[in-house]
């Protein structure tokens, strides 16, 4: 057993085209060692071409690409999906990403041909349905916001705050306004918002938060100046809580000439409850998977429309679904005047408005804000049970949808945030968010969701609470070492970043091994 | 309100627990002013089999592509999709899993993103590809400014082969940079932008086949832009093509921008598609968007991680490369199960598949009094000229159940020049009968 396996498959080269694990622990092979380039599960007629037409670039190097018969493919692709944990396997309490329940109706309604089987340049006679559809799922989120307009073609929630952000510049460029190049992020933002007020030109200012973890309207207006183009801040916040001045505060970024951004990536929190609009919003993404549960897919696709202001209507990107005079919908492809552009080719996400409305019709506007609420009392239910073992870094208000603890109640038993969050993965839960927001040390996010029972809660709670008990007895290893009963072991991520291997490549003769 | 498990009675024992007497403290810290408890203004909860006949009836307002004749392209193509590759990509464990933030139990996203990356570079004839991005116009916006961070240059060139609509992302990206050169249309393909190549030059972005159906030569670009310090973008709207066309990398391209909707992915009215950036070696701390890499674990097993993410917003905020936080995880899975299930022989019989159509296609409509081929090279795309406003065309063709292609002047208004061309593709769906419906509507249309 002393063979040196770092770095190489376990076993590869013993079994061909099948997994080195038992059946029901899979260990599988990378397509490269179990494909070939002549196989394919794909029948295509073999055709003779004139290549007259090609230029004189027709390929003459190999692609080198390793194919796989059907059968093969689906015991590749199934063997792996069994090394992920997913929201229908177990709870998935991620703090500020929204791991909620995802129906099937919506995976089948997107699937219908008149959405998915529709070109974005077809003509705009045979695509009335699908304008149609994007028409209605605004009018639902203009509605829930108490906003003036949306545009809904961002790709994702940053890209909606880039496209947000895009429309306050090309307004402050529209009147006169150029001189106007910072932007104030208070320190409890998400990183994407500094990130996309740097990547538009603009200084980022930070605001101070409270003791208490929420913005001080005092703080906001005394960084409040002439060359203030506008502030973004995220309301509910990343530490879980519902900003109490956020009105004040928009009121004092007006006064000065500043537009008010919201990071709207956790209005799953207040749907149906607060709309946006009334606080003095100018601007606000909505993150479609969070809110709406379209597919999270270890990633994305994403999709993040932003609400606007009457003041900023004029500036949102192209393209948008208006009335046309004779009743039918049509679609504004190119900008006037000083409007922002395009952001994106073609318009947007369609695939994940299909899910989001389908989302929205189910749930109804009476729904909605159950859920709402739902998520709301989870999380707080959740904090009044683990208050006592855990450390709640800002008990001062409720929590909203999530609830933030630090490391502080691990102090001197050797258990990191890091070891807990692995001891989880072995107890069955995948870990709350870890280490984010950066305000406080150690942090531990978790966001319950409106989709979790009171008995899963209770077990969840159950298990934090033994886990606590046995970090702080002497049971170390038990997290250290942890996790035991994952597909892999702690994985080396120190490695990874400094020796980047970033694609496959053949094994080369492999002599240390063979020589053990 | 089948999703929401609680009955009333446990709501009630939660807020006793929490100690609150109603779900109203819950929302304390919201202004009572913006609080609201009354109804809200849209309609309540339906059941399923009502939800469904709503969507259904929107559905059926629009024209599918499969519904008849259809030769739409310009960016985006209707190509066929295994059913493994749909019913993969709904399993829970890759449909309703999140970012491999726990790597121990996200190694089936993990290895999957690690493959689809080997796979890009090929393709592209690259060192390294990243785990995808939104799509090929976001990642061509992106790619010139990663070649303004490798460069320290600002001038940018964009062909005027290039899709007007990644022109115009480009454009909003740069708000209307002054070092930003976007040269006008070249429909009939004699671009000149290797004359706008000069010391301040930072990249120059070419498309090929380009927009109008071109193939490009890339070897006398990308040596005459290294010649003067400048890099090589180089953006492709239909990666078939790279199944017969010679590699990008191969001719010295810098970055590699590709669309990898043909693959896997449908048509979807514009999203969500999948983006694909790859680079060279020395390149890739400044590529933007999450990257997986090889490591170990604690036992020495393989294993993969997100790595590199010291370029990324979570960690340096404002320094970041660039506000992206997501990748297009699920579509980047379709494309990666597609492109194993054709593998290097079938992906090359599809890409000769589609070429032999486009033959087909651009034979027939050349013997259509009054539709002139501009085109003396493409791959499954290319561009006619016709005797009237190519969009008045196209909606009489539209009437007639075909949906001919793309006027130009749809993307490119105000354009007398360009107002009666139109763009078309052929796929491996076009049949000898779609190619005769078209032949025949366009000479009665244009009669």
């Amino acid at each position: 057993m002393s063979m040196n396996t770092q770095g190489r498959p376990t076993g590869i080269g013993t079994l061909s085209a099948a997994s080195t694990g038992s059946a029901l622990i899979p260990d599988e092979p990378l397509l490269f060692e179990i494909g070939d380039t002549h196989h394919s599960g794909v029948d295509l007629p073999e055709v003779e071409i004139d290549d007259s037409r090609l230029g004189g670039f027709a390929r003459k190097t190999k692609l080198d690409l390793a194919g796989l018969t059907e059968p093969e493919a689906m015991r590749h692709y199934v063997r792996l999906s069994r090394m992920n944990y997913s929201i229908d396997s177990g709870m998935y309490p991620l703090g500020s990403c929204t791991m909620k329940h995802n129906p099937r109706l919506n995976e089948k309604m997107a699937r219908l041909p008149g959405f998915s089987d529709v070109h974005p340049l077809q003509p705009v006679s045979t695509v009335q349905g699908a304008l149609e559809l994007m028409s209605q799922l605004s009018h639902w989120l203009m509605t829930l916001t108490n906003t003036a307009a949306v545009s809904l073609t961002p790709k994702a929630g940053a890209h909606g705050e880039l496209c947000g952000m895009m429309a306050i510049h090309a307004a402050q460029q529209a009147r006169g306004q150029g001189h106007r190049t910072v932007v104030l992020v208070p320190e409890s933002a998400h990183g994407t918002n500094p990130a996309t007020a740097a990547f538009l030109g603009y200084t980022v200012k930070p605001v101070p938060a409270r003791e208490d973890g929420t913005v001080d309207v005092e703080a906001v207006k005394a960084a409040l100046g002439p060359d203030v183009a506008a502030i973004m801040l995220t309301n509910p916040n990343t530490c879980g809580l519902f900003e109490p001045q956020v009105i004040e505060i928009a009121k004092a970024v007006h006064d000065a000439g500043a537009f008010f951004y919201c990071d709207g990536a956790n209005f799953n929190a207040i749907m149906g409850v607060v709309r946006p609009g009334d606080l003095g919003i100018d601007a606000m993404h909505i993150n479609l998977h969070k809110t709406f549960s379209t597919p999270h897919g270890g990633g994305g696709p994403g999709a993040g429309p932003v609400v606007l202001s009457e003041a900023l209507a004029p500036f949102a990107p192209v393209p948008f679904v208006r009335k046309a005079a004779d009743g039918g919908l049509e679609l504004v492809e190119h900008s006037e005047g000083e409007a922002l552009g395009r952001i994106t080719a073609f318009h947007g996400q369609m695939g994940m408005y299909v899910r989001a409305l389908t989302y929205m019709l189910s749930h109804g506007g009476d729904g909605l804000a159950r859920a709402a609420k739902d998520a709301v009392l989870n999380a707080n239910y959740v904090k009044a049970r683990l208050q006592d073992a855990f450390s709640v870094s800002f008990p001062d208000y409720p929590a909203m949808h999530e609830v933030l603890f630090d490391d502080s109640s691990l102090a001197g038993t050797g258990v990191s945030t890091l070891d807990f969050a692995k001891a989880m993965i072995d107890e069955g839960y995948h870990p709350m968010t870890m280490y984010f927001p950066l305000v406080v040390h150690g942090a531990m996010l978790i966001e319950p969701t409106e989709s979790e029972s009171k008995q899963t809660l209770d077990a969840f709670c159950d298990t934090m609470l033994a886990l606590a008990a046995d970090a702080k007895g002497n049971d170390k290893e038990r997290f250290t070492g942890a996790p035991t009963r994952a597909p892999r072991r702690r994985l080396d991520e120190t490695r990874a970043a400094r020796s980047p291997k970033l694609r496959w490549e053949p094994e080369e003769a492999a002599p240390a091994a063979a020589a053990e | 309100m089948r999703y929401l498990p609680h009955s009333d009675a446990e709501r009630a024992e939660m807020l006793a627990t929490i100690g609150i007497a109603s779900e109203d403290a819950l929302f304390s810290a919201v202004p009572r002013a913006a609080y609201n408890t009354g109804a809200i203004d849209l309609p309540a909860h339906s059941p399923e089999f009502l939800v469904e006949a709503h969507m259904r009836a929107l559905s059926g307002k629009n024209r599918a592509a499969g519904d008849g004749p259809f030769f739409v392209g310009a960016g985006a193509y209707r190509h066929h999709v295994p059913a493994t590759v749909d019913h993969l990509i709904q399993r829970s464990e890759w449909l309703t899993a999140y970012t491999p933030y726990q790597p121990e139990i996200s190694q089936g996203t993990l290895q999957m993103l690690f493959e689809f990356q080997t796979q890009v570079a090929k393709l592209t004839g690259m060192d390294v590809a990243n785990a995808s991005l939104y799509d090929g116009s976001t990642g061509t916006a992106e790619a010139v400014l990663m070649a303004r961070r490798l460069t320290r240059k600002k001038k940018l060139v964009l062909s005027g082969g290039l899709h007007p609509h990644y022109r115009d992302v480009v454009k909003a990206y740069l708000k209307d940079d002054p070092d930003l050169v976007c040269l006008p249309a070249s429909p009939q393909g004699q671009g000149d932008i290797l004359d706008h190549i000069d010391d301040q030059t930072a990249a120059i972005v070419i498309q090929t086949p380009d927009f109008y159906g071109h193939l490009r030569d890339l070897e006398k670009a990308a040596d005459t832009a290294h010649a003067k310090g400048a890099l090589l973008i180089v953006v492709v709207t239909e990666v078939v093509s790279l199944g017969l066309l010679e590699a990008p990398g191969t001719f010295g391209a810098d970055i590699v921008v590709a669309e990898g909707q043909s693959i896997g992915n449908a048509l979807n009215f514009g999203g969500p598609y999948v983006g694909l950036m790859a680079t060279r070696k020395e390149f890739v701390r400044q590529m933007p968007g999450r990257l997986c890499g090889e490591t170990v674990d604690a036992e020495g097993k393989r294993g993969f991680v997100l790595t590199l993410s010291t370029r990324e917003q979570h960690i340096r905020r404002e320094k970041a490369t660039s506000n992206i936080c997501t990748n297009s995880g699920l579509c980047a899975l379709a494309f990666t199960i597609h492109m194993s299930l054709l593998g290097e022989a079938g992906f090359t019989r599809l890409a000769r598949l589609n070429h032999s159509r486009a033959i087909a296609l651009a034979d027939a409509l050349a013997k259509v009094p009054g539709v002139e081929v501009l085109n003396k090279t493409f791959f499954n795309e290319f561009t006619i000229r016709v005797g009237k406003p190519a969009a008045g065309v196209i909606e009489a063709l539209a009437q007639r159940n075909v949906l001919a292609g793309v006027p130009v002047s749809r993307l490119e208004p105000g354009k007398p020049e360009l107002e009666n061309l139109i763009v078309l593709a052929a796929t491996e769906l076009t049949t000898d009968a779609d190619i005769a419906a078209l032949a025949n509507g366009l000479k009665e249309v244009l009669a």
